[in-house]
């Protein structure tokens, strides 16, 4: 069977329109996220991370488009362009193309926005943005709430084992919008301040945007000094509540578990977890609980939600980008935001960036409707 | 690695009507959706009062899936995995939520109803109702698409990851639809195949 690797990568954010800019700043353990007051998103003030306007059109201009485009399509060509172009794949029938995303255009809703309602339905972001960057196939959507963007790779890879591509460019992506804000606000689960995963004072969670992209590919010859295989992947529902994980972590413990399996390592082998790490109490809890149930308590683990803050559709492919370069950097990042423990079960939280040889992690995401998904990691020799 | 799959059973509930394998189950005509639902639920002897708290998709899928895990003799530890798509997501309910927000003198977002806003929410039912601790994937598409649903089903089968795949088309818009699922294994009445899936697509 094909070994599936993982290679080029972009990351759009606040840091900046490549992923060099994000990696720079998270290793001197620099936030991007931000105090914003916008009555125009929420009445309170709130904490984010955002894509300067001004800066995506000065850069998506360059790319001369011929028809007017939403933020979020902007922000997943770009992210998209960057790796074609670095990969120097033509775009033929045998390459696919898989968008994760939890709501897309939705901020076409608004009533002040210049494009037609239909841009809202995610198949018409999917088709802009495949003519946009000429690809033959259509875009595969996946809409699968916050492990979204960590299934996406996992489906990459199923579709070239399963020999339909060669080739499949994964993009990820959404934005801070009212429609969100309001919703996670209604819930009390907002902070006002940056994030703190794991820890006894946190006060909630931070949305942030960014587009992430990466190569899924079996072709040796297109990997890059990131490249990752793809060793094993799981995707476990808790099969419990819709809106709050498991107390006892199931879906993510079984997830775990079987990816571990079909990687065919022990917990011994895990260098480090790039975990979900929300900052709400249950989330952060339930973690603790099932890493613990699979034997991975002392295994060196971030949470990057304290950097970007919650990526939504995008985080699980973000937050496994940076993974690659936490790999081949041998630098373990540190766990933004945290200062003293904050769940009932151990976990070796990484307080600060440092060295270390390190050749395997475990990335893991849960999402509301008790979605859970873990995909193992092994650096790629270059 | 080749290894022959098969549809099982396959259910329809579009226009006030539900078909289970081709036969006609319940029908009634001339009400919205909600009350439609609410017959079908009635119909089918269906006790679980979290159904009303749900929002018209989950419903909707909730009522086909439940048709068909029930008629299949499915046991409850069997590792069923929920593939769905559409073209909508969540849409239906989108368009609720932005309503809450969109004045500021009416300014009342939801919790109950924010946490529909997401396509997948509907598999998480369905999960609770049957216990059901396995993969779930919400794909978005234009138009129904057996394809790509095809390969999909075939790999999670035969990676092992699932022993049966609920899979199909779970639409609501408005008032406007249409759910199809069916269920894949290693045994059944249908080969497993796009050409299949199409036909039975398109038969009610």
């Amino acid at each position: 069977m094909d070994r599936t690797y993982l290679s080029y990568n972009s990351i759009i954010s606040s840091y900046g329109f490549d992923s060099p800019s994000a990696i720079e700043s998270i290793k001197k353990e620099v936030s991007g996220l931000q105090v914003f007051e916008d009555k125009a998103i929420l009445p309170d003030r709130f904490c984010a991370s955002r894509i300067s306007n001004d800066k995506l059109d000065k850069a998506f201009d360059r790319m001369r488009p011929k028809e007017p485009h939403t933020k979020l399509e902007k922000v997943l060509i770009l992210a998209l362009e960057n790796i074609i172009s670095a990969s120097g794949i033509e775009l033929n029938e045998r390459v696919g193309l898989i968008l994760s995303t939890t709501k897309g255009n939705i901020d076409v809703l608004q009533e002040n926005s210049p494009f037609d309602e239909n841009r809202v339905y995610l198949s018409e972001m999917g088709r802009k943005i495949k003519n946009f960057l000429g690809f033959q196939n259509d875009a595969i959507v996946l809409s699968n709430a916050c492990v979204s963007g960590i299934l996406a790779i996992a489906m990459a890879k199923r579709f070239i084992r399963q020999g339909r591509f060669d080739h499949v460019f994964v993009a990820g992506g959404d934005l801070v919008t009212k429609f969100i804000l309001s919703g996670f606000n209604a819930f009390q689960a907002l902070s006002d301040q940056p994030c703190r995963p794991y820890c006894k004072t946190r006060s909630g969670i931070n949305i942030g945007e960014v587009g992430a992209s990466a190569l899924v590919t079996k072709d040796i010859a297109k990997l890059d000094d990131t490249s990752v295989e793809i060793l094993g992947e799981s995707s476990c529902n808790d099969a419990n509540h819709i809106s709050g994980p498991s107390r006892t972590g199931e879906g993510l413990y079984r997830s775990v578990i079987s990816a571990m399996g079909q990687a065919q390592i022990s917990p011994m082998d895990i260098d480090f977890i790039s975990a979900h790490g929300t900052a709400t109490p249950f989330n952060d809890e339930m973690e603790a609980i099932a890493f613990n149930r699979a034997g991975l308590q002392n295994a060196p683990l971030n949470s990057l939600k304290g950097y970007f803050g919650h990526t939504l559709g995008a985080s699980g492919l973000l937050e496994t980008i940076v993974g690659m370069h936490s790999l081949h950097s041998n630098t373990l990042y540190a766990s933004k935001g945290f200062r003293e423990m904050g769940v009932s079960k151990p976990l070796n939280i990484i307080e600060k960036t440092k060295s270390a040889a390190l050749n395997t992690f475990i990335k893991t995401a849960s999402g509301f409707g008790g979605c859970n998904t873990a995909v193992v990691f092994r650096k790629a020799a270059v | 690695m080749t290894q022959e799959l098969f549809i099982a059973s396959h259910c329809h509930i579009s226009n006030n009507m539900v078909s289970l394998n081709g036969t006609t189950v319940h029908e009634q005509k001339g009400t919205d959706f909600v009350s439609f639902a609410k017959s079908a639920y009635k119909k089918f002897d269906i006790d679980y009062s979290k159904f009303f708290k749900m929002d018209n998709l989950s419903k909707l899928a909730f009522l086909a899936a439940d048709l068909l895990l029930k008629d299949d003799n499915i046991k409850e530890k069997q590792n069923i995995a929920l593939v769905f798509s559409n073209r909508a997501a969540s849409l239906d309910t989108d368009r609720r939520h932005q309503e809450s927000i969109s004045k500021n003198d009416s300014y009342f977002p939801s919790p109950a109803v924010f946490v529909y806003t997401l396509p997948n929410i509907c598999m998480g039912e369905i999960s609770i109702k049957h216990k059901l601790h396995s993969e779930n994937a919400f794909f978005i598409f234009e138009k129904f698409n057996a394809q790509y649903l095809h390969t999909y089903t075939e790999s999670l089968i035969l990676e092992k990851k699932a022993e049966k795949v609920l899979c199909g088309w779970t639409e609501l818009d408005g008032e406007k639809y249409k759910a199809f699922l069916y269920v894949v294994g290693k045994s059944g009445i249908f080969t497993h195949s796009t050409h299949q899936i199409t036909r039975l697509y398109q038969n009610k």
